[in-house]
């Protein structure tokens, strides 16, 4: 039973890194480099199927479809980046302030933080999004701002838990500061849960990016975006089946490898949690 | 008691937030509703007598009571692109959400928890790393482009499956079957390989404890052991899970509706978004809000009754 949790977790971790450096790379080759150019139309060579010019083939603009899923990962790691942000600076704050005043503020932020947490995620997003716009900025915020919730729980568990500390105690004192006492003293000893958490949501963050962006509401053009591809390859579905697989796929497997690697984190640093 | 009215207040506390988080972000749009309303060519008169009319002209706090007031006694405001109560819109909708939901649920309910009991029977090695894939891949794959897959697969290789469009149950029960079953499959096929490793853990839980023990040590069948006994008990933990995808179906539903052009309450709220029509997308997202927040009141009140333990707490 042991070895094979050992192998589990570096299975995950394995996996899950492989998958992440390999979109990474692609991203960075992408700011200087692509096959072909993203934007260019060439009606001559639409709805193509995979050959060796283009590797996923072209889709109805003549587009190559491998050189778009590159520049996508940047719009994926974009909104990935900015929305997990969010989540954790003020998920942590929200929920570190929480559980280390206690009293009524706590009870205030976190009946706030249950009310947000009862809309349905795609709800609260699509409800921001109509009143925001949409776009690769505006999606990113609302999503960031669906994020902050389940982190200032895990972050308000934490801070409860740790107050009662001596280490806290002895620092409060000697008068330490309370901001110190929570971000310096209290914050790096409860980090763990709320790192796995971080990447959980880097992965819930790109799927519902791209939820947004193929139900016409999340990033614009000329913003590259995989969900508004699978949008667009709809129509074509019978005719150029390819060309919904590489967006697809692509998504499915950035999504995997954040929760594989949030699983091998999770086995790391807490391997009470198996 | 106690506890049951301990939830009905948190109910109702968590519905009052929702409610005013829902009016105070439809506050922060910028321009005027009333002049979008009239459009440009409106003069002053007009738009003072509609600002009057809709009570646009209150304090934002009146506002604010008088909308709490409807969603409580049912009135959801007017829609502004089809100068029609919500309320009706909803309604004329809900009959294909509510099969939807339904089915999917089904559909799960069938698979996932067979699925558990089978998996927890053959608990080894291979099988928990497979399964565990399963479960990852499962939740990583977005449901819109699952939904496409089976379009691709099931509704265009075989006739009975309609790939756009509803059927009303009064009209064709086959007719609506083959338009529900796929965007029905779109949402369980997830949720199945996420939830069946919930029904294995919730079994194999009660396999670990003293009793399993003594009545196989009686000379029990393990088919008996199983089906009378342990399936039984861990119907507690597992009605919890249900009563998560519950939620997550209401949740599913917007984006499957979208894939399949259901006319749903889904493609109502996306369309409304469109035209910025925000009375009926504030009433959309109110009334699927509050079903989901229902569905989980009515699931832990279930729970307390069939685990007395839960209301101590």
């Amino acid at each position: 039973m042991k070895t094979l949790m050992g192998n589990a977790k570096n299975i995950n971790l394995i996996i899950g890194l492989l998958i992440l450096i390999s979109f990474l790379l692609l991203m960075i080759v992408s700011f200087f480099y692509t096959p072909h150019d993203v934007t260019a139309m060439n009606v001559a060579n639409k709805l193509k199927g995979p050959n060796s010019e283009n590797w996923f083939g072209t889709d109805e603009f003549g587009r190559d479809i491998f050189s778009r899923i590159m520049k996508g990962t940047q719009t994926a790691f974009f909104v990935g980046t900015l929305t997990v942000t969010i989540g954790v600076v003020f998920g942590t704050l929200i929920g570190g302030i929480a559980g280390y005043v206690g009293g009524w503020i706590d009870e205030v932020f976190m009946r706030i933080m249950d009310a947000l947490m009862a809309f349905p995620g795609i709800i609260l997003a699509l409800m921001l999004v109509a009143v925001f716009g949409s776009g690769i900025v505006n999606t990113s915020i609302a999503l960031g701002l669906i994020a902050i919730p389940s982190i200032a729980r895990i972050a308000r568990s934490g801070f409860v838990q740790h107050k009662e500390y001596e280490y806290v105690l002895s620092a409060k004192l000697i008068g330490v500061k309370p901001f110190k006492i929570m971000f310096r003293h209290i914050l790096p000893n409860v980090s763990s849960p709320l790192i796995v958490a971080a990447s959980v949501s880097f992965g819930v963050a790109m799927l519902a990016e791209a939820a947004l962006s193929y139900l016409g509401l999340g990033v614009k053009p000329p913003d590259p975006s995989w969900g508004r591809m699978l949008k667009d390859s709809q129509a074509f579905l019978k005719s150029a089946p390819w060309y919904t697989y590489a967006p697809g796929i692509a998504i499915t497997f950035m999504v995997l490898g954040f929760y594989m690697l949030s699983n091998a984190i999770r086995d790391i640093l807490d391997p009470r949690s198996n | 008691m106690a506890y049951i009215i301990r939830r009905i207040i948190l109910f109702v506390v968590t519905m009052a937030i929702v409610s005013f988080i829902t009016f105070a972000v439809f506050q922060i749009l910028p321009g005027d509703p009333i002049r979008t309303m009239l459009g440009t060519e409106a003069d002053e008169v007009q738009v003072e007598t509609l600002r009057k009319e809709l009570g646009l002209d209150q304090p934002l706090y009146v506002q604010y009571f008088d909308w709490a007031k409807g969603l409580v006694t049912g009135d959801l405001g007017e829609s502004i692109r089809f100068s029609m109560p919500v309320k009706e819109l909803l309604m004329d909708r809900l009959p294909v959400t509510i099969s939807l939901a339904v089915i999917t649920l089904l559909i799960v309910i069938i698979v996932a928890i067979p699925l558990g009991i089978f998996v927890a029977k053959r608990q080894n090695k291979m099988s928990d790393v497979v399964f565990s894939s399963i479960t990852q891949v499962g939740m990583a794959i977005p449901s819109f482009w699952l939904g496409m897959l089976l379009i691709l697969y099931l509704g265009m290789n075989f006739s009975f499956f309609s790939i756009s469009g509803y059927v009303p149950w009064t009209e064709s029960i086959a007719g609506a079957l083959g338009a529900i079953l796929l965007p029905a499959l779109t949402i369980a096929i997830p949720q199945i390989a996420v939830k069946f490793r919930y029904v294995r853990n919730a079994i194999l839980e009660q396999l670990r404890l003293d009793y399993v023990r003594t009545i196989r040590s009686k000379g029990i069948t393990e088919k008996f052991v199983m089906y009378k006994h342990v399936l039984r008990n861990s119907m507690i933990p597992i009605l919890t899970i249900f009563g998560l995808i519950t939620a997550e179906v209401v949740a599913g539903t917007i984006i499957v509706e979208q894939v399949f052009a259901l006319p749903g309450i889904g493609q109502l709220l996306i369309t409304s978004i469109g035209y910025r029509d925000f009375p009926l997308v504030q009433g959309i997202v109110m009334y699927i809000t509050f079903a989901v927040v229902f569905i989980n009141f009515l699931v832990d009140i279930l729970y307390s009754v069939l685990d007395p333990r839960i209301r101590l707490n």
